[in-house]
């Protein structure tokens, strides 16, 4: 296997991604598609840990990082959706106009 | 390119996490939306053991597959949606998005492909999670420890977010 074919995998996820996050409305579904995003970038980080210039367990580690950075930001997300809903009664994203309750 | 069974695996795999993908997008309920995804993370996971990330693998599927995935469901369940997403986004934000993309991803694909390869892939010999747990614990201590402080800060930010507030 060579890291294109890993890398053109991650490509793909990432943009699949990227039009969900343009297209959907539902704010929880583009919270998924930001977290398929992140994986993306996570299988880009664990090849290149194997296949780069200097194969290192750095990549793992950030993996891991960006791994609890993204389980805190769907946390909150979710939170900030469940706030916001039960003032708008709507979990549609561009319902949500005003920043004040 | 020899069909080798790593070959074989990877193919699999990345059908599998890709049609995962695109059958999230293209789903019109959202819980089903969220199993396409969870489906995905899982496959991912497989990605991972092939690339002799063994532990992440693990933390793959407890965090994404796991937790986030029932945290999603959590908010959707929490949230009225109805029941047929309705895609009422015009037409022509649709086409547009997707001709973005697509530049977005040709541009992408190109630049992959023109850059060479230069480097022998390592076998991953000595990567235990010994290994990985002395870097973390030594090297990488001070971001470790500001990730547990980003997690508290996120579990009381969670929780006075989705609190009720009293009238």
């Amino acid at each position: 296997m060579v890291v294109t074919s890993y890398l053109a995998l991650s490509a793909i996820l990432f943009s699949i991604g990227l039009y969900g996050v343009l297209t959907k409305r539902n704010a929880v579904i583009v919270l998924f598609c930001i977290e398929l995003m992140l994986n993306a970038a996570n299988i880009n980080f664990v090849a290149f840990s194997k296949f780069g210039l200097f194969p290192d367990l750095a990549g793992h580690i950030f993996t891991l990082f960006t791994i609890t950075i993204a389980a805190a930001e769907a946390a909150l997300g979710i939170a900030i959706l469940i706030a916001l809903y039960r003032h708008v009664e709507t979990a549609e994203a561009d319902q949500f106009k005003s920043l004040k309750g | 390119m020899s069909i080798n069974s790593e070959f074989i695996a990877f193919f699999i795999l990345s059908v599998m996490a890709i049609g995962g993908a695109v059958f999230m997008i293209n789903f019109t309920r959202v819980i089903h939306m969220a199993l396409a995804l969870a489906f995905t993370f899982l496959s991912i996971a497989g990605i991972y053991l092939q690339l002799h990330a063994e532990f992440l693998a693990v933390i793959q599927i407890l965090i994404y597959t796991g937790a986030i995935s029932i945290l999603m469901l959590f908010g959707i369940m929490l949230t009225k949606n109805h029941e047929e997403l309705k895609s009422s986004i015009a037409p022509w934000h649709a086409v547009l998005s997707f001709v973005g993309v697509a530049a977005f991803f040709g541009v992408l694909m190109w630049i992959i492909y023109q850059t060479p390869v230069i480097s022998e892939p390592s076998d991953g010999e000595g990567w235990t999670i010994l290994q990985l747990g002395e870097r973390v614990f030594t090297e990488y201590v001070i971001p470790f420890e500001l990730a547990s402080i980003l997690l508290l800060v996120a579990l009381v930010g969670a929780v006075v977010l989705a609190k009720k507030e009293e009238k």
